[in-house]
């Protein structure tokens, strides 16, 4: 762990020698999830809501899987761009080290200016707060928290599966960006207004749903049921994230270098 | 044949190459086209009153959008020519015997072109033959498919002339990424990308048609499903061959007075 924060430590400093380009794309990350925001108020207002769901509740949706993502793209970037250590076969340099190849693929690469990103994650989660009229007791507040964490294990859970798939392609797979990309568009709304195959996919495939959707009904006070399990459905994302890792080992184990 | 005509063909030849990336893009812009259409569907059932667009002209829009999303993205850019500018590899493109403006004009539109060729045929057979409430309509009449692929085809080149703007200011600002982002922000916003302008508030709608966006993406769908009539339609063209030439021009301008003041250091 000590390792990993010295390896952000150093790409930290080596992003901000270009100051202004850091900022600048910083803002380009903040404006970027802003205008989808800005359509979904805007359609908010012109059809008046969303059956079962107002404005504010679908915001909160949408800021806990923004922030999730935001989170896995500054911090899991190593895995997202992969397919670079494969092609110019820096991986043989990180397989020489003592070290294990998740934490040094995970210190290769950070993307700070997703800070933007947060930062806009952040401000969407306090218009959903001060908007709902939730009361926001200790369990409520770690349930969100235990969200966030989710929804980010669950990009990670992706972007190491994706990497590990280039082990045999060499080229990455644009083909995980539906999972990424379109995962992230998908669960910024709330789940259950999706065809039943979409939500059963990305509750029991890939569990988006557990980390947004369930969880969010227990924050709304729409549960019927223990509200332990719906608390505690965040966690579902972990048994997503091991067999992710269990694959990592396989592929590691079968690596063969580029040679270059 | 003159040179900007034959780059334009060896370009797209050579986007034609990459067709895994393509199948990969088809799968996703798929995808993407379901999800927003479920959501619309989703916002159609919850209001019941009529609204400036009709749920199928929605699917109709979101559908041509992920269809033609190579021809019309703002997003899409050539790293090849910021590299040349930042890189000082510029200095070549200048000894070759040609004006720059036809010639990058001319590479940013077979890029396009080629990977739209290849992403729209198989997005397009599934589409029409898709379950309700996902299948694509057919243009309105005869006449709006004729007036939907000319408008399609000038919004092609005016977002060309967009995106040439926003290469020749990274002369000045040397650092792609900020302008990029803002302009391709604020433009897609403004082209109808994200919300389709008849469904933005009233304010928004009048801005956006003070823009050139929304003359490449929301003007060409609106002419294909009819909201947009025949009559209006022409007119349209006329606005858009007008914005063409003020932004070509405007490029043209911007780019002499940018090449005449370049610095090439080392390289």
């Amino acid at each position: 762990m000590r390792l990993y924060f010295k390896y952000m430590s150093i790409l930290f400093k080596s992003q901000m020698q270009y100051r202004t380009s850091f900022l600048l794309l910083c803002a380009g990350q903040f404006f970027v999830p802003f205008a989808v925001f800005a359509g979904m108020y805007f359609l908010f207002e012109r059809f008046g809501g969303l059956p079962g769901w107002t404005f504010h509740e679908a915001a909160l949706c949408f800021g806990v899987i923004q922030m999730a993502f935001a989170l896995a793209e500054c911090f899991v970037r190593g895995f997202d761009a992969f397919s670079r250590l494969i092609v110019h076969g820096g991986f043989d340099r990180l397989l020489v080290r003592p070290r294990g190849t998740v934490i040094q693929v995970l210190g290769s690469n950070f993307e700070f200016t997703r800070f933007g990103r947060m930062l806009q994650s952040a401000v969407v989660l306090g218009i959903a707060v001060s908007g709902l009229p939730v009361q926001w007791t200790p369990a409520k507040i770690i349930t969100l928290i235990l969200m966030i964490f989710g929804g980010m294990t669950v990009f990670s859970g992706i972007y190491i599966l994706a990497a590990t798939f280039c082990f045999w392609t060499v080229q990455a797979l644009e083909v995980a960006n539906i999972f990424t990309d379109g995962g992230r568009e998908m669960a910024q709304y709330p789940l259950d207004i999706y065809a039943k195959w979409v939500t059963r996919f990305f509750t029991f495939i890939i569990p988006f749903g557990a980390v947004s959707y369930l969880p969010l009904l227990y924050i709304l006070d729409r549960t019927d049921g223990p509200d332990l399990l719906y608390m505690a459905m965040p966690l579902a994302s972990l048994l997503f994230l091991l067999p992710c890792l269990a694959v990592w080992r396989i592929g590691v184990r079968r690596y063969r270098s580029t040679g270059s | 044949m003159n040179a900007p005509l034959s780059l334009l063909k060896m370009r797209f030849l050579t986007g034609l190459q990459y067709r895994a990336a393509a199948a990969a893009g088809i799968l996703t812009q798929f995808f993407f086209g379901l999800i927003f259409i479920m959501v619309y569907v989703a916002f159609y059932a919850h209001s019941g009153e009529a609204q400036p667009m009709t749920l199928k002209e929605v699917v109709a829009y979101v559908w041509l959008q992920q269809m033609f999303f190579a021809l019309i993205v703002l997003w899409q850019f050539d790293g090849e020519l910021f590299e040349l500018i930042t890189g000082g590899n510029i200095a070549y493109e200048l000894c070759r015997p040609w004006r720059l403006y036809p010639i990058w004009y001319a590479k940013l539109l077979a890029a396009r072109l080629a990977s739209a060729s290849l992403r729209c045929l198989p997005v397009a057979l599934v589409v029409f033959i898709l379950p309700e409430p996902y299948r694509m309509p057919l243009p309105a009449s005869p006449a709006a498919l004729l007036l939907f692929i000319l408008t399609l085809l000038s919004g092609l080149l005016l977002v060309a002339a967009i995106s040439m703007l926003v290469y020749i200011s990274v002369f000045w600002t040397m650092s792609p990424v900020g302008s990029v982002l803002m302009i391709a922000v604020a433009g897609e916003f403004f082209a109808g990308m994200i919300v389709p302008v008849p469904l933005m508030p009233g304010w928004m709608q009048t801005l956006a048609g003070l823009l050139p966006f929304r003359w490449t993406v929301d003007f060409p769908f609106r002419v294909y499903t009819g909201h947009i009539g025949v009559q209006e339609a022409l007119a349209g063209i006329g606005i858009q061959l007008i914005w063409l030439a003020a932004l070509a021009a405007a490029g043209e301008w911007l780019m002499g007075r940018a090449l005449k003041r370049v610095v090439v250091q080392g390289g």
